[in-house]
C-alpha cells in the first residue's frame, strides 16, 4: 500500500455562484508522479492551486471540504500558509523568474524562511545541481533571471522550489511554454525529482502524461472521473468518458 | 460622385484635427516666447549674476533689490517638505489599495481620494489659514501658524491624489507571475510587497512623485494664503516664505507696465517654467520606462 501525502476529501470550489470543481476526493501517494489530464476548463489547475491555497488571492473563491497534507488540514486558521507553501511548493506554466539575478532567485526564499547565512550558498549549488542547471549558469549567478532561456528559467524556477526542501512540488503545465528538447529535459528532471518529492502536474500533453506519470487522474467538467495508474487509465480505462478522452476523440 | 464628396469630408477633417493638435503646441510655444522675451528685456536692465547669487527681493525699496533666490528658496523649502508628508504617504496608500484593501472599501476609496483632486486650491488655503495654521502656531507655541510647514501640509494633500494614483497604476501594472512566484515560496504580503512589487514598479513610483512635485511646485493660491508671505531668505520649516508663484500673484496686478519690476516677474515665472517643465519631463520619461518593462 502506497503511503498517501496529499489528500483532497468532498472538496468543492466555487466562483461567486459557479461551482467549479464538484465533490473531488483523491490520495496522491509519496514520491510519485501524479498527473491531472482533462480538456481545458474542466478544473485541473484549479485543482493544483487548492493545494497551495493560491485561491487565497481571489476574494470570490470559496472552498469547502478538506485538504490534508499526511495529517496537517492545509484549510485549517490555525496553520499559516507560508508554512504550508513552503512545503508544498509550486511551478507555473509560464516561467516566473522575479525580475533578480539568477542567485538572487534562488536565495529570496531561504533568506525569507531565515536559513542560516552561512549554508544559504550551498543550498544553492545543491538545488540548482538536481535541477541540471548548475553546469551551464555557475559562472553567471549574478546574471539577471530573465537573460536565460525559457527551459533555463523553468529549470531555475523549479531549483527555486526545490531549494526549500518542501515535501509536495506542484506543477502548472510546466512545459507548455517550452520546445521540444526543454521539455525533454524537464521531464528528465521531474522524473529524477520523485525520489526525494511527492510531485503533482497538470498537462494537456497526452504522451507527457504517459512518460512521466505514475497515476493519473481524469477530470471532466470539475468532477474526477476516473484515477488509477498510468497503465490503467490509458490501455484500459473504465469510464466511457476516459476512454474518448485518452483515444483523442474530444479534448 | 459619391466617392469624390466622402473623400473630401476625410480630408476636411483630417485638417480640422490637425490644426487642433498644432493649437496645443502654438499655445506653448507662445506662452514659452512671451516669457523669454519679457526675460530678455529684464536681464538687460539687471545683472543675471546679481538675479541669481542677490539675497534680496526687494522691489519696492529705493534699492530696488531682484533676487530670485529668496523666492526659490521658499518654493523649494515648501515643496520639498510636502513631499517629504506626501511621498511615503501616497506610495504606502496606493500599496495598501492594491494590494490590501478588499474590494468593497478600495471602491469606496479610490473616487474619494480622486475627488480630492476636486478640491478648489483656495478652499485648502483656506483650511490653512483656520485649521492647520493655528493647529501648528499652538504646536510649536508661536504667534501664528503661517509658515513654510503650513504650505507643505496643505500641499501635501494637493499632491496626494496624483501620487496615489500613478503610484497605483504602477504597482498595479506590475505582473501578477511575479506576486505568484513570491507568494508560491511562502513569502508573506509585506516580503512581496517590499522585495519584488514596489522595486519592480520603481520607475513608475518615480513618475508618481515628479508629477506630484511639479503640482506642488506649480501650486500659487494655497500658498499665497497660508505661508505668511514673507519675501525673505528662510531659515527652517517655521518662517514665514513667499514662493515664486505668490509673489507673480501678489505682484502682477499692481505693478505699472514695462518696468524693471513687470519684467522681473517674467523672469522669475520662466525659472519656474523651466523647472516644472524638466520635472514633467523626468515624470514623463520614468512613466515611459515603465510601459516599456511591461511589453
Amino acid at each position: 500500500m502506497d503511503q498517501i501525502k496529499l489528500s483532497a476529501h468532498s472538496l468543492n470550489l466555487y466562483f461567486g455562484e459557479k461551482q467549479i470543481l464538484k465533490n473531488i476526493n483523491i490520495d496522491f501517494p509519496e514520491n510519485q508522479v501524479t498527473s491531472l489530464i482533462g480538456p481545458s476548463g474542466c478544473g485541473k489547475s484549479t485543482l493544483l492551486r487548492c493545494f497551495n491555497r493560491m485561491h487565497d488571492l481571489s476574494s470570490d473563491a470559496r472552498i469547502d471540504g478538506a485538504i490534508k497534507l499526511e495529517d496537517l488540514d492545509i484549510y485549517d486558521k490555525k496553520n499559516s500558509v507560508t508554512e504550508i507553501r513552503k512545503r508544498i511548493g509550486m511551478v507555473f506554466q509560464k516561467p516566473n523568474p522575479l525580475p533578480k539575478s539568477i542567485y538572487e532567485n534562488m536565495s529570496y526564499a531561504l533568506n525569507i524562511h531565515q536559513f542560516p547565512k552561512n549554508e544559504i550558498p550551498k543550498l544553492i549549488e545543491s538545488a540548482l545541481r538536481e535541477s541540471y542547471l548548475w553546469e551551464e549558469v555557475k559562472d553567471e549567478l549574478k546574471k539577471p533571471a530573465v537573460k536565460l532561456s525559457g527551459g533555463q528559467q523553468q529549470r531555475l524556477c523549479i531549483a527555486r522550489t526545490v531549494v526549500l526542501r518542501p515535501e509536495v512540488i506542484l506543477m502548472d503545465e510546466p512545459c507548455s511554454a517550452l520546445d521540444p528538447i526543454s521539455t525533454r529535459k524537464i521531464e528528465e528532471l521531474i522524473i529524477s525529482l520523485k525520489k526525494d518529492y511527492t510531485i503533482v502536474i497538470v498537462t494537456h500533453n497526452m504522451q507527457q502524461a504517459q512518460r512521466i506519470s505514475d497515476k493519473v487522474a481524469f477530470m471532466y467538467l470539475g468532477e474526477l472521473i476516473e484515477f488509477g495508474s498510468c497503465q490503467d487509465v490509458f490501455q484500459n480505462p473504465q469510464n466511457e468518458l476516459t476512454k474518448n478522452y485518452v483515444g483523442g476523440h474530444f479534448g | 460622385m459619391d466617392v469624390k464628396k466622402r473623400e473630401n469630408t476625410d480630408w476636411l477633417l483630417k485638417q480640422l484635427f490637425k490644426g487642433t493638435g498644432m493649437v496645443t503646441i502654438v499655445l506653448l510655444g507662445g506662452i514659452f516666447m512671451m516669457l523669454i522675451y519679457n526675460s530678455i528685456a529684464f536681464f538687460a536692465e539687471v545683472n543675471p549674476i546679481d538675479f541669481f547669487t542677490g539675497y534680496q527681493w526687494d522691489p519696492g525699496s529705493v534699492d530696488r533689490n531682484y533676487s530670485i533666490l529668496p523666492l526659490l528658496a521658499s518654493t523649494g523649502l515648501v515643496a520639498a517638505g510636502s513631499m517629504l508628508i506626501a511621498v511615503p504617504l501616497g506610495i504606502f496608500t496606493a500599496a495598501f489599495l492594491s494590494e490590501f484593501a478588499p474590494g468593497k472599501l478600495q471602491a469606496v476609496l479610490k473616487p474619494v481620494i480622486e475627488m480630492l483632486a476636486a478640491i478648489p486650491s483656495v478652499a485648502i488655503g483656506f483650511l490653512g489659514i483656520v485649521l492647520v495654521g493655528p493647529g501648528i502656531a499652538k504646536l510649536f507655541g508661536m504667534q501664528n501658524g503661517l509658515n513654510a510647514l503650513n504650505g507643505s501640509v496643505l500641499l501635501a494633500v494637493m499632491a496626494l491624489p496624483t501620487i496615489i494614483t500613478i503610484s497605483e497604476d504602477a504597482i498595479n501594472a506590475v505582473p501578477k507571475t511575479y506576486r505568484e512566484a513570491s507568494l508560491a515560496l511562502g513569502a508573506n504580503k509585506w516580503a512581496t510587497l517590499s522585495q519584488v512589487t514596489l522595486p519592480a514598479a520603481l520607475p513608475g513610483l518615480i513618475a508618481a512623485v515628479m508629477l506630484g512635485l511639479g503640482r506642488a511646485l506649480g501650486e500659487t493660491m494655497t500658498v499665497l494664503m497660508a505661508t505668511g508671505n514673507a519675501s525673505a531668505m528662510p531659515g527652517g520649516f517655521l518662517d514665514s516664505i513667499r514662493t515664486i508663484t505668490a509673489t507673480i500673484a501678489i505682484e502682477m496686478g499692481e505693478v505699472p507696465y514695462q518696468t524693471t519690476h513687470y519684467f522681473a516677474l517674467f523672469a522669475i515665472a520662466a525659472v519656474l517654467f523651466l523647472i516644472t517643465l524638466a520635472i514633467n519631463f523626468l515624470g514623463e520619461y520614468f512613466a515611459n520606462s515603465l510601459r516599456k518593462f511591461q511589453a
